[in-house]
Parts: C-alpha cells; sequence; structure tokens
C-alpha cells in the first residue's frame, strides 16, 4: 500500500587515514563497496529486521574498521513490502544501476527465494538473515548465496523434537500460507512423524492476518495436544494472544511458537508469553560479548534488544568483510567462496564455518519465557534450557537436496 | 456429530459467531466512514488510522494515567474526535468545494504521515493491553467456548450502530443533517450553523473510529498497522453496502463478517480475497452498492 520507502541511508566511512595502506581498492570495482539491505521496513516483520538490521550492518562495518584499512564501504536499504516483485525489482535495480555488491537480510521467504535468483543470475552476493525458508540451502542452493541466522528445519528440529519428547504427539497447524509456512509446516511435520507424533490437521491463513480466532476454533475442535503455529511476527503475536483469550491452553491444548522472536515476547508481554518454548540462534544475554553489543545496539534502534536476525546481519556483514579482504575482490561469487573457506568468528556467534550448500553453522538454544517475577530487567526474557551443537543444530548437507552438494 | 457440507454443525455455529464478532468491527468502521461519506462528501482515508489513535491513545491512559477500560471508552472517542474536528477545521473544509478525489488524497496522506511517525516511534510488533476484569474469561455454549469479551464487542457495536441509525434517520436533528447535505444553502436560511453540523458530524464519524479502537486493543495488538490492514477490506464493506447508506454499512458489515468466517472454515486461502470478490461482483449487478440509490 504505502510507496516504495527507499530509505537511503547512505553511510560514507569514506576516509582513509593518512599514510594507511590502500589496499583493496584496486581490486573493487568502482572503488566502493556498497551492502544493501532489504527488509521489511514498515509491516509485520519490521521489528524482527527492518530498520535495527540496517543499525547491525553499520555497527559491522564500524566494528570491521573499513575506514582504517582503506575499505570504502556504503550502505543502503529499502523496504520490500513482503512481496516478492518489489523486493526483485529493487534488487535488479540495486545490482544494475546503484552498483550494489551484496544484499543482506530479506525477512520472508518468498522474497528471498526472488532475491536468491536474482542473485545467482547477476553474480552477486547474498547473506539471508530473515527468511527461514530451508529450501534456499536445499533444492534453491546458489553459489552465490550465504544462510546466515536459522532455518525452518532448525527451529522444527530444535523446538518440535523437544515437544514430542515431552509428550507432544498429536498435533494441528496454523500455517502462514507462503513458502516459509509450507517449508516450516514441512519440516515440522517431518520431525513429529520421525518421533512417532501425528499430524491430526492444518489450516493456512493469508499472511498478516489479523483475526485468528476461527483458525483456534478449528485447531481447537481437532483435539490436537499441539497446535503449532507456523508463522511469524504479527501473525504469530495475534495467534498467542488470540488463543490466550479463548482459553485454549487452560483447556488443555498447548501452543508450540515455531518461530518466535524477541521483538514478539516483547510486543505480547510476558504476562501472555510465558512458558512458550522455541529455539533461537541468538540471545542477547549469553555472554559477555553478547551484553555488550545489546547495550550499543540498543540506542541506535529505540532502545530495542536485537532479534536474531539483526544479530545474524551483524556477523555476516563482519564475515563478508572479512572475505572481501582476503579475497581482495568484490566480485560476489568469489567472495561467497572465500566466505566458505574461511572460518567465521565473531562476538555474537562465536567460531563456525559455512557449509558448501551456504548453509551457516553455529549452535542454537532451547529457550523458555520467563515468568513476569522472573524477569529482572529490560528484555530478560528468557531461560536458556539446552543447546544444540552446530554439528547437530541444522539439516544435515546431504539431505537438502542441494546441486552444489559433491 | 450432524454435519452441514463436511463439517460439523457444532464447528459451523461458533465460525457463524466469530464472524459476526469480526463484523461489528466492519460494521462500526463502515457506519463511521458512511456517516463522513453521506453527510460531507468526503472520502476518509484517515479512517484507519483513527481507529489505531483510538487503540493507542486506550493505551496511553492505561499505561500513562492509570484509566481503565470502561473510562477509555468515553473518553477517546472525545479526545480522537476532537482531533478529528481539529482536522476537518484546518484541512478538510478548504477542499468541499472541489472533487472528491482531493478529500481522498488528503485524508490518505495523512493516514500514511500518522502511522509513519506512530511506526517510528513504537515497531510493527505492537503493545498489549489487557482485557477489562469484569470482561475476562469466558462460557461454554457448547458448540464453542465464547470468551465475554468478544460477547461484550457484538452487543456494544449492535447498541451503537443501531442509535447511530436511529439518530440519522428517525429524529429531527438527523433530519437537519441530510437536508444539510441536499442544499446547505436553504437550510442555512432556516438559522441552522451547518458548517459547524458538519464540523460535529466529521468528529463524530471519527469518535466511531476510535470507539472502535479501543474495542479492537484488548483482541489484537495495539501496533501502528493495525488500522491500515483494515480500512480497505472496511472500504469494500462501504461499497457494498452503498456509499454514504446508514443501513447498508450496518447490514453489510455484519454479513461480510459471517462470510468471511466461513470461508475460513471451507477454504481459508481465500478468507483475505472473498470480501474483493463480492464486491466485484456487486458492482457489476448493481453500481450504486446494495443499499445505496443512485445519485
Amino acid at each position: 500500500m504505502s510507496a516504495v520507502g527507499k530509505l537511503s541511508a547512505a553511510l560514507g566511512l569514506a576516509f582513509a587515514a593518512m599514510g594507511a595502506p590502500m589496499v583493496a581498492n584496486a581490486q573493487v570495482s568502482d572503488g566502493v563497496i556498497k551492502i544493501g539491505v532489504l527488509s521489511d521496513m514498515s509491516s509485520l516483520y519490521a521489528d524482527i529486521g527492518g530498520p535495527g538490521s540496517v543499525a547491525a550492518a553499520r555497527m559491522a562495518v564500524e566494528d570491521y574498521g573499513a575506514a582504517k584499512k582503506g575499505l570504502k564501504v556504503e550502505i543502503v536499504s529499502a523496504d520490500h513490502q513482503n512481496k516478492p516483485d518489489v523486493g526483485s525489482a529493487i534488487a535488479r535495480q540495486w545490482y544494475d544501476v546503484d552498483k550494489v555488491d551484496v544484499i543482506v537480510d530479506v525477512p520472508t521467504s518468498s522474497v528471498a527465494l526472488a532475491v536468491n535468483q536474482v542473485t545467482r543470475d547477476k553474480g552477486k552476493a547474498f547473506l539471508v538473515s530473515g527468511a527461514a525458508s530451508s529450501d534456499l540451502t536445499g533444492k534453491a542452493c546458489s553459489p552465490n548465496t550465504v544462510h546466515w541466522t536459522y532455518d525452518t528445519w532448525m527451529l522444527a528440529n530444535g523446538t518440535g523434537s523437544a515437544i514430542v519428547k515431552s509428550g507432544g504427539n498429536t498435533w494441528f497447524f496454523i500455517t502462514a500460507d507462503y513458502a516459509f509456512g509450507h517449508a516450516l509446516e514441512r519440516d515440522t511435520e517431518q520431525v513429529v512423524l520421525k518421533n512417532g507424533g501425528k499430524v491430526l490437521g492444518k489450516v493456512r491463513h493469508p499472511l498478516n492476518a489479523q483475526d485468528f480466532s476461527s483458525f483456534l476454533l478449528q485447531a481447537q475442535s481437532s483435539k490436537a495436544k499441539i497446535i503449532g503455529l507456523a508463522n511469524a511476527g504479527g501473525d504469530t503475536i495475534n495467534s498467542i494472544k488470540q488463543a490466550a483469550e479463548f482459553g485454549i491452553v487452560e483447556r488443555g491444548q498447548n501452543l508450540a511458537g515455531m518461530l518466535v522472536f524477541i521483538s514478539d515476547v516483547h510486543g505480547l508481554g510476558l504476562t501472555t508469553a510465558q512458558g512458550l518454548i522455541f529455539t533461537e540462534s541468538f540471545y542477547w544475554d549469553l555472554n559477555d560479548q553478547t551484553r555488550a553489543f545489546a547495550k550499543r545496539f540498543a540506542p541506535q534502534n529505540n532502545n530495542k534488544y536485537p532479534t536474531m536476525v539483526q544479530a545474524g546481519v551483524y556477523s555476516a556483514v563482519l564475515h563478508y568483510l572479512k572475505a572481501v579482504e582476503a579475497a581482495k575482490t568484490d566480485d560476489g561469487t568469489k567472495v561467497v567462496a572465500k566466505m566458505k573457506e574461511l572460518p567465521t568468528d565473531d562476538p555474537l556467534f562465536g567460531k563456525g564455518t559455512i557449509r558448501a550448500d551456504g548453509r551457516k553453522l553455529h549452535p542454537a538454544y532451547l529457550v523458555e519465557v520467563k515468568k513476569p517475577v522472573e524477569s529482572k530487567g529490560p528484555y530478560d526474557y528468557y531461560k536458556v534450557r539446552g543447546q544444540i551443537p552446530a554439528d547437530q543444530a541444522f539439516r544435515p548437507e546431504k539431505e537438502g537436496g542441494c546441486s552444489l552438494v559433491k | 456429530m450432524p454435519e452441514i457440507f463436511g463439517i460439523p454443525s457444532a464447528a459451523l455455529f461458533g465460525q457463524l459467531l466469530i464472524g459476526l464478532i469480526n463484523g461489528s468491527f466492519y460494521a462500526l468502521l463502515s457506519l463511521g466512514l458512511a456517516v463522513i461519506f453521506g453527510l460531507l462528501n468526503i472520502i476518509n482515508f484517515t479512517h484507519g488510522a483513527q481507529y489505531m489513535l483510538g487503540a493507542f491513545c486506550a493505551y496511553f491512559l492505561l499505561n500513562r494515567l492509570g484509566v481503565g477500560y470502561w473510562w477509555a471508552l468515553l473518553a477517546v472517542p472525545l479526545l480522537v474526535g476532537a482531533f478529528g474536528v481539529l482536522i476537518e477545521r484546518t484541512m478538510l473544509k478548504p477542499l468541499y468545494k472541489l472533487d472528491h478525489l482531493y478529500g481522498l488524497l488528503l485524508t490518505f496522506g495523512l493516514a500514511l504521515v500518522i502511522q509513519g511517525l506512530f511506526r517510528n516511534q513504537f515497531g510493527s510488533s505492537g503493545l498489549p493491553y489487557p482485557i477489562a476484569k469484569e470482561l475476562t474469561g469466558g462460557r461454554n455454549l457448547g458448540f464453542m467456548f465464547l470468551p465475554n469479551y468478544r460477547a461484550w464487542v457484538i452487543l456494544a457495536s449492535l447498541v451503537v450502530c443501531v442509535a447511530t441509525w436511529f439518530v440519522i434517520e428517525r429524529t429531527k436533528l438527523g433530519s437537519y443533517l441530510r437536508a444539510a447535505t441536499e442544499n446547505p444553502a436553504l437550510v442555512q436560511a432556516f438559522g441552522i450553523n451547518v458548517p459547524r453540523m458538519i464540523t460535529l458530524t466529521y468528529g463524530f464519524g471519527v469518535a466511531l473510529a476510535a470507539l472502535a479502537g479501543v474495542m479492537a486493543a484488548p483482541i489484537y495488538q495495539v501496533s501502528p498497522q493495525m488500522g491500515a490492514d483494515l480500512i480497505i477490506v472496511v472500504f469494500a464493506v462501504v461499497v457494498i453496502g452503498g456509499m454514504g447508506s446508514i443501513m447498508g454499512s450496518i447490514v453489510t458489515g455484519f454479513g461480510l463478517g459471517i462470510i468471511e468466517g466461513l470461508t475460513k472454515v471451507f477454504y481459508p486461502e481465500a478468507s483475505n480475497t472473498v470480501i474483493f470478490i463480492i464486491m466485484a461482483i456487486v458492482l457489476l449487478i448493481k453500481p450504486a452498492g446494495l443499499f445505496g440509490t443512485q445519485r
């Protein structure tokens, strides 16, 4: 509905200090590394990525010390409005006209899959943080794409198996009707069946639906023990809120938010959200480094703490810049190859690697939302119930059906 | 269990009731739009933003001043209505002589500005607003669990809708209003202050939107986008009912809520589009809308 809002947050970190060696400039096309943050800036996913992702990218450029190394890095951003056609049009314009070298974030899997293809055709680089579909490293995998933060397989495996093992063996899915919801439902269903559970039914709702009572009622009459929410952002918030209103949990069914972000918990309030169990790959209160990052980040993002998507943007951009320096070029295909070759190491996700199919590997955390009395300060929302090691958190490389895996 | 078209009848009754609840929001919002269009000839695209303002106002009253839901029901429509009056006096007034399109563009722009400002400040996830103590819980109707708050929404909205219809169609004040839209000069000649009446009418329409916002706050998130998502549907409701028809907007509001509810059972993927399909059909067969009269 809104006009294409191209929030051009151009950042000139341009000055090479006197005497600093002009290392990479000679190999970087047109002398500038241009990072395009493409996200939902105005709708239901804007708090998950959005302006916070732009802030995270900016922090990564600062922390990398681009200016000191003589690298000129610019950041631009735009709103894809969760529409694949808008997203791919912006991507084309950025690559062809505005000389953007890499696109980051892109929540909404349908948009990410479109940008994935455009990036591959143009030989540029694509760092996915916001989108979830595991197809990005499966049948749609690309030599130009790195899928950083999380994916539907990770969520399904982490949350789904924990719930089935604790007795939640019959499921009903409330699914967002587009690529992401379908992938999340599919991956979760596999986990449920593998662990001996059953799926009793499913209903698909349009993206950004307001009223979920009708779907919740269908879930209720299915008598499933677990109502799996295969949606995200505002849709998840409204589902959980209205489930509370209809007394779903009091009447013996439990909700499984398959994808919940800290911004959703903040929006719901602990009274409604308490007790929810889900999987995240980042939480600001994990260690000293993540806490330090959150303290720096919040003032730049309207005092909102980072989501895992925003944290992912930070560390993906950091690793990308390291790879540009090492590869001595900003050619997309070469840089992504270099990113896969170099081990990753950053303050937020720790040490990790990137597989041939583009999947970034790091641990995932099973978290539970605290009760209001347990929360000591702003955004003190999670109890970490368990850590899933990096080699188990993501889908085994061979099972994805990616053509890059030999 | 008896079944209707393969759906257990109990489940179907539940869905009908839920449709009715959503319909009460459609009715309340489209009523405000119909009043404003019928009497001012302004297509008020700010309506969604004013609905959102209503919800935010209730949130602030509760969290900053400790004013609860019941007082908010009274105070918020007055506050937001006053804001509406300000908009009418300063911006809409010069547009009456011009084409509809100018009013539409101005109010649309205003809505974008207001929503943008709120989004900047509060983000997109929204804020929680609790259900008033007296209305928590619910009752088991046998075929479904009906939260008390939802029952209240249907009731309150029906009362407001019928009262509004009565005032405009059946009282002296209403007849002045209707006369003023037909021929303002003549009504003015009888000694009635027409510009003031029009201003207050706009304020009233806006207050209706704000009231709907307060009622929606405990159900949906209080979020900057809440109005933008709804306004398009509500416009379709107004078009189907007949632009400016009070009764039309009430009946279509509730009716479309029910149809949408049924779509969510039989073919949920289409629940976002079904209203627009109906709109297209109605426009083809009866361009003035179901209750509208060709002018």
